[in-house]
């Protein structure tokens, strides 16, 4: 290689690459909402703490988190954790194909099958939550 | 044939004479049906013989004409002049350095793919009298999609991971190792999962999914890559919960 020069090593912006690209900005939003799941957890810890710390703080807490900011907090963290959820659904068959014979379980079934899932296990928990 | 000018923007670079790379713009009469490479051609032969850039097949089978065109990874042979307007902008294929004009330097993905072992290693050696590998259709079908890769390197142009992180193996290598390990007939996938289980393997990885959209010949890297992190999963607690089923 040397015998012809030296070759030209184009650098790559270590944090700006994500917008050369819909597809890079798409996954980055992908991978960004998982803060909301995080901070969804986060609430469900402080829940259990004021539980912890007797009828007062609980009530307290369930004023808070019922109020106008809480409801709007909430929907918030559903909506992104919605997003992340079904983009990671979505590409659930690349990860685990599934072969019958010469054929493969189109796409669709695989994605089918989580949202399915989801759906069972929304009601167990509402079940346990005492909604019906 | 209906004829019209392009204008053609090439991004330049002579290691001998240039500290960096400088675009050069060409007015080219071209017919309606042909594509990048035929414009190149075109300039090549009639307007500027000094513009160097790889191709050999134009159809889609060599791999050979891999470039950026309007900043997407393409081979330059499949991206047709009618399906853009304006000025088409056409660069080396992005991550790998730029050797001369759009020829890059390739010894990165050349030693990778050497790495990973992309040939069969049959379980046990055997003699030719005792006939051949037989395999069923379902078994072909299984690896037969990661077979269709040209070694185009589009996918590699196309990943962040490796523009940021070099030592990636990247998309293509691992995919043909994928390809070997899932063959019936083949018994190599413990040397290869040195390589592709590695940090530098599959772990690097983090799933963006961009090496897919941008294969030429529709093979699924991304689907590879997260087949064999779950595999390699599947080893490890195998390994360490299950200890007896040790080889």
């Amino acid at each position: 290689m040397s015998a012809h020069g030296k070759p030209y090593v184009r650098e790559v912006s270590r944090y700006a690459w994500f917008f050369r690209s819909p597809r890079y900005l798409r996954y980055m939003v992908r991978e960004v909402t998982c803060v909301f799941i995080a901070l969804h957890a986060l609430i469900l810890l402080v829940a259990l703490r004021r539980l912890s710390e007797g009828r007062e703080a609980w009530e307290s807490f369930l004023h808070n988190l019922t109020g106008p900011a809480g409801v709007v907090l909430q929907l918030v963290i559903l909506a992104f954790a919605v997003y992340h959820s079904t983009s990671w659904f979505n590409v659930t068959p690349k990860a685990m194909p599934v072969q019958i014979g010469e054929k493969f379980l189109p796409g669709a079934v695989i994605i089918g099958a989580h949202y399915a899932g989801w759906f069972v296990a929304s009601i167990a928990v509402l079940f346990l939550a005492g909604a019906f | 044939m209906s004829e019209r000018t392009v204008e053609l923007e090439v991004l330049r670079f002579n290691p001998e004479t240039d500290s960096e790379p400088r675009f050069q713009r060409y007015s080219v009469p071209c017919m309606n049906e042909w594509v990048v490479l035929d414009a190149l051609n075109h300039v090549k032969e009639i307007m500027d013989p000094t513009l160097s850039y790889r191709w050999s097949c134009h159809m889609a089978v060599c791999g050979s004409c891999g470039m950026m065109i309007n900043g997407e990874p393409k081979l330059a042979c499949k991206a047709f002049l009618r399906e853009y307007e304006g000025v088409i902008r056409v660069e080396p294929l992005a991550h790998f350095p730029i050797q001369r004009d759009l020829v890059t330097v390739i010894d990165d993905f050349v030693t990778k793919l050497k790495r990973v072992k992309p040939y069969l290693i049959p379980k046990a050696v055997q003699p030719v009298e005792a006939g051949e590998f037989r395999q069923s259709p379902a078994e072909l079908k299984r690896y037969k999609q990661y077979t269709l890769c040209i070694n185009c390197m589009l996918c590699y142009a196309a990943c962040p991971e490796y523009g940021l992180v070099p030592k990636f193996i990247g998309p293509a290598a691992i995919s043909l190792a994928h390809r070997y390990n899932e063959d019936s007939r083949d018994g190599g996938r413990e040397e290869r999962q040195q390589e592709i289980a590695s940090n530098e393997g599959v772990w690097e990885c983090s799933f963006v999914g961009a090496c897919s959209e941008v294969c030429p010949e529709h093979v699924d890297p991304a689907g590879a890559l997260q087949q064999v992190k779950i595999k390699s999963t599947v080893d490890w607690y195998q390994e360490h919960l299950m200890p007896w089923n040790k080889k």
